[in-house]
């Protein structure tokens, strides 16, 4: 109650600042003690047009049928075994024997039920008032507008303000004074939400007969002006959202193309089973998260952090096994590699499906995880999408980094740019090998961590990306980490741009069509071969 | 890593040939003759005069599987005449072959008439999308010189304009194998949509007839399968009259150092367009003589893994052998259906192996291992 306390100041003081608003007097009630229900009915949205606090708690006694009225013609509401003031709220002593209840049926329940949503407006909790203004703007009864004048009046926080200040625009824009609905216009306008451009539509509509429903010029054009800027926010927004998916399906992309940047864009070597280490990555993330469900449920939000260093291990391990195995043995073979790997990529694929089903698994998002923030009125940035862009970015850094600070990093640049000088020196060119091969797999185990957050986790998972993230690779230009960063995006980013206008499957081939043109003009910044290297 | 390139050995017969070497062996020749033979007299015999219960009898499934195994072997010997002779590895052929194939299949769909499920003109699938006119592109669909010459000008057209644009601007090994993925991939998920116009993900199926004859009646699968025959041997002679060519000897010198090609003054473009042009045909020519045998065409067989799958074919009867590619599609898919009849889960397991095994330990294929077996021997003879 105490919490309540200073919000029944501000509704008071609302109250006392508006003249419109009348305290509630006891003829305002006696309506309800009568025997029709339209009488009561009439009483109970005179009880919330007043916009006195009381009238929440009379309603809630009808609804509770804890209303009562004396002989005298006084309401009172039982509680426990006392009785109360129904307009005061003070203790009243009367005889309990004397008192007639009042008795409502369905319908009067109904309209108490709609009448108390509305008093949701005032209450502390924020997310009570957001929710009931929500509801408030799909039903728009004019019987509330004094409650919605009265908790506009009171809101603190500033964008359900903002919608209180909608709602109450809508009524005024069919009032009689002309300057009221100008005013009611602009403010819509200036809202630049979508949902208001239909209120706006019938001043700039013709009748059947060609004239303008609205024959006020100046109105029209107010009208008008309020609806454009309400579109162009909109198309602000689904610029935003193309934007921000694009970024999202470049991230994606960026996570698989990554580990293609060392194995292929470093080393040269086309990895055709690139794809299945995303998988598992993410099949490693399936099982940590069953083994946290089974042992630690507790910490079961926490799980993801579990799975990054094992699916990095599992496969860092498996990338070498194949590395040590297949690849070593075809070096400057670039198509018998491929078409090995791809045989690999098939074993893994069926040992998958032999192991955990062909079924898709399911791979849940920890709490912390779903959800989002809503940055415009039709633009939601779901958190798990955030994550996966800020993941990325972070893999990026850390790949950057390991390239380019440790030792590792150091003999991985050396033997790629002269194998026979990098040996000569006492670089162990085979062991480097191996441990860039490694470390491209692991690094593709953590995107398919990221992956199983935002797709299906299931055998065939690592074919979806792996044509897209060789297209981002060469895009960019191989050997370098920009590159793959700028052309993961970039392909992302147009993607979702296409998308629209074409569909997803013409969207997806235009961009390959756009690649194929792209080649044409710049074959040189694809194929970053230079100097000396450039033809074998 | 900056290694050079894939150098593949120059097969001495074609390194040494003098002018003009001859088609064939006269050991060849004879080897033609006996298929011929089989193609034309025997198996028919077998299909139609031997009774049922004979074990020298090809029963209707017998005859489509092994008129199947020609189809894919001939696309395997268009795969090899660009991969084994001009070093393009393509892993998109399959599109070439699905596109062979939908020409046939629009036609086949218009032999249907008024026999399919609606009782429509409209092939049954265009009627269920309530469309009430034939698009434009199945104009002319119900003549079959036009579906043979769509069938050949369609994936030929497509190869010649792709080729065309990829070769010119250099794009070659695993850049050009990748684009190629990416086409078929592309082409695949254009042809799973309804609005395309080809059945959506259905494609066409429930054929009735061809050229006005039941279509799984067993003389009809006969002639098919004759025709198919007489296909693949046409098409070996003819790649085989392309690689023993001056043609054909520029782009195996392609295939080995393109560079040195260009310096010596050829624009290799020309010569690696028409191969590459003429394999697509004959891909073309493969799906339309499969699809009314096999009886169904949809996108799934634009699917990269089919076009991949088809590389192994060549990869294990040994590229840069016309041969070797028909006896690496009879192998693999003599395999695919003893396996998928058998055990159907390992089939993958055998498929993955079989890509690291040929490529590891038999690089030459088993035709070429073969031809290096006979050259040693004979060195080692005199």
């Amino acid at each position: 109650m105490s919490r309540l306390a200073p919000r029944i100041v501000a509704i008071a003081f609302a109250i006392v600042a508006m003249p419109a608003f009348a305290a509630l007097v006891a003829g305002d009630l006696k309506p309800l003690a009568d025997e029709a229900a339209t009488e009561k009915l009439a009483a109970i949205d005179h009880l919330v047009g007043s916009g006195d606090p009381r009238a929440a708690a009379i309603l809630k006694a009808l609804k509770d049928d804890a209303l009562a009225v004396t002989p005298q013609g006084e309401f009172v509401i039982t509680e426990g075994d006392g009785h109360l003031d129904a307009i005061t709220g003070a203790k009243a002593t009367v005889d309990a024997a004397t008192l007639e209840s009042i008795s409502i049926n369905n319908r009067i329940r109904g309209r108490i039920d709609g009448a108390l949503a509305a008093f949701d407006l005032l209450a502390p909790d924020r997310a009570v008032r957001a929710k009931a203004i929500t509801a408030l703007e799909q039903s728009r009864n004019p019987e509330l507008t004094k409650l919605i004048d009265a908790a506009a009046l009171a809101e603190t926080d500033a964008e359900l303000k903002s919608r209180l200040g909608l709602l109450q625009a809508g009524p005024r824009l069919a009032s009689d004074d002309r300057a009221t609905r100008l005013e009611a216009i602009t403010q819509l306008g200036a809202s630049e939400n979508p949902a208001t451009r239909l209120l706006l539509l019938p001043f700039v509509e013709k009748a059947a007969d060609g004239s303008f429903r609205e024959p006020d010029a100046e109105l029209r054009g107010a009208a008008e002006r309020a609806i454009r800027s309400i579109d162009a926010a909109q198309r602000k927004g689904e610029l935003a959202g193309a934007v921000f998916t694009g970024l999202s399906l470049g991230s994606v992309l960026l996570l698989a193309a990554l580990g293609l940047a060392i194995t292929y864009g470093l080393m040269g070597v086309i990895n055709m089973a690139h794809g299945e280490f995303l998988m598992v990555g993410a099949y490693a993330t399936f099982v940590v998260q069953n083994l946290f469900r089974r042992y630690l449920p507790d910490a079961v939000d926490w799980y993801l952090a579990a799975a990054l260093p094992v699916a990095f291990a599992c496969a860092f391990a498996l990338g070498v096994v194949l590395e040590r195995t297949v690849v070593r043995f075809l070096y400057g073979r670039p198509l018998e590699t491929l078409l090995a790997t791809y045989g690999v990529s098939l074993l893994i694929i069926q040992a998958t499906r032999t192991i955990f089903g062909a079924q898709n698994v399911e791979v849940a998002n920890p709490s912390w995880l779903s959800g989002g923030i809503q940055v415009l009125p039709n633009l939601l940035l779901p958190w798990n999408r955030i994550a996966i862009i800020a993941f990325a970015l972070a893999v990026v850094a850390l790949v950057w980094a390991v390239l380019n600070m440790t030792r590792l990093g150091l003999f991985v640049r050396a033997v790629t740019q002269n194998r026979a000088m990098a040996g000569c020196v006492g670089v162990r060119t085979s062991r480097v090998d191996t441990m860039a091969f490694g470390l491209g797999a692991g690094v593709a185990g953590l995107g398919g961590v990221a992956l199983s957050q935002v797709g299906n986790v299931g055998p065939d998972l690592g074919q979806a990306y792996i044509v897209d993230s060789f297209m981002a690779v060469v895009l960019g230009g191989v050997g370098q980490l920009a590159g793959t960063v700028v052309g993961s995006f970039g392909l992302g980013i147009v993607n979702k741009f296409l998308e629209p206008f074409t569909g997803a499957v013409l969207a997806k081939i235009a961009v390959l069509v756009l690649i194929v043109l792209f080649i044409q003009r710049r074959p040189q910044g694809l194929f970053a071969l230079k100097g000396r290297a450039a033809e074998a | 890593m900056n290694a050079p390139a894939a150098v593949i050995e120059v097969t001495p017969a074609v390194a040494l040939a003098p002018d003009r070497a001859p088609l064939l062996s006269p050991f060849g020749w004879a080897a033609v003759a006996v298929a011929l033979t089989v193609i034309v007299v025997v198996v028919p015999v077998m299909a139609l005069v031997v009774p049922p219960g004979s074990p020298f009898a090809l029963s209707a499934y017998g005859l489509t599987l092994v008129g199947k195994i020609l189809c894919y072997a001939l696309c395997a010997v268009a795969l090899d005449l660009v991969w084994g002779y001009c070093g393009i590895l393509s892993l998109g052929h399959g599109l070439f072959f699905a596109l062979g194939g939908y020409a046939m299949g629009m036609y086949l769909m218009r032999q249907i008439g008024r026999d399919g499920v609606y009782q429509s003109d409209l092939p049954d699938f265009m009627v269920f999308l309530d469309w009430k006119a034939l698009p434009w592109f199945w104009q002319g669909s119900d003549s079959f010189l036009w579906a043979v010459g769509m069938a050949l000008l369609v994936p030929g057209l497509l190869a010649f304009v792709f080729g065309w644009f990829a070769f010119r601007s250099r794009v070659k090994g695993v850049y050009l194998s990748i684009i190629t993925q990416a086409l078929t991939y592309a082409a695949m998920l254009l042809f799973f949509r309804n609005d395309t116009g080809f059945g959506g993900n259905n494609g066409f199926t429930d054929f009735k007839r061809i050229l006005g004859f039941p279509i799984a009646a067993i003389e009809t699968r006969v002639v098919l399968f004759v025709l198919t025959g007489l296909a693949l041997v046409g098409g070996f002679l003819a790649c085989r009259a392309i690689v023993q060519s001056k043609l054909g000897r520029v782009v195996t010198a392609v295939r080995d150092a393109e560079s040195r090609v260009m310096f010596l003054g050829y624009d290799p473009l020309p010569y690696k367009l028409f191969v590459w042009t003429f394999s697509a045909v004959l891909c073309g020519l493969a799906g339309a003589l499969y699809v009314p045998q096999v009886g169904i065409i949809n996108p799934s067989e634009m699917a990269p893994s089919n076009s991949i799958e088809m590389v192994i074919w060549v990869a294990i009867g040994g590229r840069g052998t016309l041969v070797g590619p028909i006896v690496g599609a009879a192998i693999v898919n003599g395999a695919k259906s003893v396996f998928t009849a058998a055990f159907a889960e390992y089939w993958l397991f055998f498929l993955g192996a079989l890509f690291v095994a040929v490529t590891l330990f038999l690089p030459k294929g088993v035709v070429g291992t073969l031809i290096a077996w006979r050259g040693k021997a004979r060195e080692s003879a005199p």
